[in-house]
């Protein structure tokens, strides 16, 4: 192949599928002019206003009590809501793929639902459920259980809008694969859980970390399912995202920026995650087929 | 292990894929199921295995119903047509799998694992690759993997899904033999599925042959072949030549030659089943035109070819491509070329129906569809040639 480009190159000659230099160009140009302009532009921003007053500043910032505060109810959410989603992932895809049963085609139908509607949406379904006007809000009260405007209302949402990331990634996955190895395994006669751990597990474990990346990367940025639940108490019920508003909304830009640069950070701590996984199961794959 | 199959069903939505399915299996005893894609013979397999469920009916091994026996009871050991080898583990972790997953009051220490795979791994000739992993192996090698791990497990009964189904025709033939060597000194009663009659009929000690989720005949390799009781069977079990003629009286008639009827036959249209080699062919000029001796007219030579020992000439007859079979030398000694016409008589022909032989087999639409598979069969020679 490239020898072929290269003899057609050194003849002068074009091959049906190369392009004129010009367009080749001009397609490249709008390609990195879109890319800087809409993608990496933007973040440099978020760094630029953060760091407008200098790293002290910067470092203060994110020093703050409530900033902290964001941050470990960011992580305290993420913490539950992404090992609850992962069981909640292998055990759907597992059903749906492993066996037949009626209802499955609602099932899959239904895993998607928290993507197809806004997170608004997802929100506010919380605060018509446990809301104080809520189906369940006299009870709750009586009991005095606080779940909106407090901590549990900002997992439970959280928990709602990640749910179909790691079924998803793992269903196309094991429908692929079959039943036929776990099959194997239950012939050679080892237990459901054995068949689990060391057939299943082993076979699945790229697309479970995928999924699992990208569950935790969605759980730590969710903004319009959290906004509707937690009621903005600064310190309480502030996620990062939430708090960022929050300062954008009180003209501290520098510390807005500096918590935004945070949540970037962990954003690209995820995609280079992500990628180091693709890498790994591509190179794994040729391999395996 | 002796295995008996009584009336078992079982549906897929509006499909019967076992319709009131019966079979005796008898202690160490190879036996191959054989059909067409879709007649229901993995799911008979499946079921023996105790990975699928009847919906009526019942399966007993030794005399005791097999859904109530556990795993161990049941002793079935399974070889799935992609072999199921477990990708991440080395050829020696998948053959010891099955010792190393039993509850710990009943493993033995690893040492002993470790001699029994060795002992199995050279039985199935893969001592040397014990380090390696299956996605390093070739398609054989892979399947002498999966049965070797499933031997592990000492089972009775052996069952095996298209063991051969993915490989080339050589190493088809050797995995054939050291399958049933490997059963023979093993003292297994082994079941495996195939679509392949050859391959059935080389290995089995019986065959029995299922069509829409119906046994259409068991019997030995011999028995099915020279006595098929249905055109399915004699259809399915090797070429076929059909000609159409008609039964009157207890005699089948094509125009004035007679041809010997082996079982009472209705009145009315027949076809009569004739294998290749039983289609004997004769000069027109040589013949003496002795009414009744040949089949009435002429039938043309459109084309001839020889591999080793073996001839075929096709034949145009009465609108039908007719494929006789014989040694080269009497297809040279008979001085045919392309396009110069014969005469033909039959041998050991099968009569049935012609209703039941045209819902049963394809006769009417293979007629027109045959050429173009000869045409191919034809490239196919000369390129060899």
């Amino acid at each position: 192949m490239v020898d072929t480009a290269q003899h057609a190159r050194r003849a002068g000659q074009l091959l049906p599928l190369s392009e004129r230099p010009s367009v080749r160009a001009a397609l490249i140009a709008i390609a990195v002019a879109f890319f800087l302009s809409f993608l990496l532009l933007p973040l440099m921003v978020v760094f630029a206003e953060a760091l407008r007053y200098g790293l002290a500043a910067y470092w203060a910032a994110l020093s703050e009590p409530e900033a902290h505060a964001a941050m470990r109810l960011t992580l305290l959410t993420a913490l539950i809501v992404v090992p609850i989603n992962t069981v909640f992932g292998v055990a759907a895809a597992w059903a749906i793929t492993k066996f037949s049963f009626t209802g499955k085609n609602l099932l899959i139908t239904l895993i998607d639902v928290p993507f197809s509607v806004s997170p608004v949406i997802g929100g506010m379904v919380f605060v018509l459920l446990f809301g104080l006007q809520g189906v369940f809000g006299p009870w709750l009260a009586q009991h005095d259980i606080k779940i909106i405007f407090a901590v549990p209302g900002v997992i439970i949402a959280t928990l709602f809008v990640t749910l179909p990331f790691v079924a998803r990634e793992l269903i196309p996955l094991m429908q692929k694969q079959g039943a036929e190895h776990e099959e194997a395994a239950l012939m050679l006669g080892a237990s459901g859980w054995q068949t689990f751990v060391r057939v299943t597990l082993p076979n699945i474990k790229w697309g479970l970390l995928y999924g699992v990346l990208l569950c935790n990367g969605r759980a730590i940025g969710e903004f319009g399912a959290v906004a509707v639940v937690s009621g903005h108490i600064i310190g309480l019920t502030n996620t990062m995202p939430l708090h960022v508003e929050t300062l954008y909304n009180d003209f501290n830009f520098v510390a807005a920026f500096a918590v935004a640069s945070l949540l970037v950070m962990m954003a690209f701590a995820t995609l280079v995650l992500k990628t180091v996984l693709e890498a790994r199961a591509a190179w794994k794959s040729p391999r395996r087929q | 292990m002796e295995i008996a199959v009584k009336d078992l069903s079982k549906r897929f939505e509006q499909l019967m894929v076992l319709d009131r399915v019966n079979l005796q299996i008898r202690d160490k005893e190879f036996i191959g199921l054989l059909g067409p894609s879709g007649s229901g013979k993995t799911t008979l397999l499946r079921i023996l295995a105790g990975l699928d469920f009847a919906d009526s009916g019942t399966v007993s091994i030794d005399g005791r119903d097999s859904t109530r026996l556990t795993l161990d009871e049941r002793g079935v050991g399974f070889v799935f047509q992609h072999y199921a080898l477990f990708n991440h583990m080395t050829v020696f972790q998948n053959v010891a799998f099955g010792l190393e997953v039993k509850p710990r009051r009943i493993r033995k220490p690893a040492a002993q694992i470790a001699k029994r795979v060795r002992e199995l791994l050279t039985l199935v000739q893969l001592e040397t690759f014990a380090d390696r992993f299956p996605l390093q192996l070739s398609g054989g090698q892979r399947q002498r993997v999966a049965l070797a791990r499933t031997l592990a497990i000492d089972p009775k009964v052996l069952l095996l899904d298209e063991p051969f189904g993915a490989l080339d025709a050589k190493v088809r033939v050797e995995l054939r033999r050291s399958l049933r060597h490997i059963h023979d000194s093993a003292g297994l009663t082994t079941v495996f599925v195939t679509h392949d009659q050859e391959e059935a009929l080389d290995l089995a000690d019986r065959v029995a042959i299922m069509n829409r989720g119906i046994i259409e005949q068991v019997g030995t390799p011999v028995e099915v072949y020279e006595t098929p009781r249905s055109p399915f069977v004699f259809d399915f079990l090797g070429h076929t030549n059909a000609f159409d003629c008609v039964v009157r009286g207890g005699k089948a008639y094509l125009g004035a030659y007679q041809l010997a009827l082996d079982s009472a036959a209705r009145d009315g249209p027949a076809v009569a089943f004739v294998r290749p080699h039983d289609v004997v062919l004769s000069r027109v000029d040589r013949a003496t035109i002795e009414t009744g001796a040949r089949l009435p007219g002429t039938a043309l030579v459109r084309f001839m070819s020889a591999l080793g020992e073996r001839a075929i000439a096709e034949l145009l007859y009465d609108k039908r491509l007719i494929e006789a079979e014989m040694t080269r030398q009497s297809l040279q000694d008979l001085g045919l070329k392309v396009g110069s016409k014969c005469t033909i008589s039959l041998r050991h022909p099968r009569i049935y129906p012609r209703q039941e032989a045209e819902e049963q087999t394809r006769v009417a639409e293979r007629a027109a569809a045959r050429p173009r598979k000869r045409r191919r069969l034809r490239d196919h020679l000369s390129t060899l040639r």
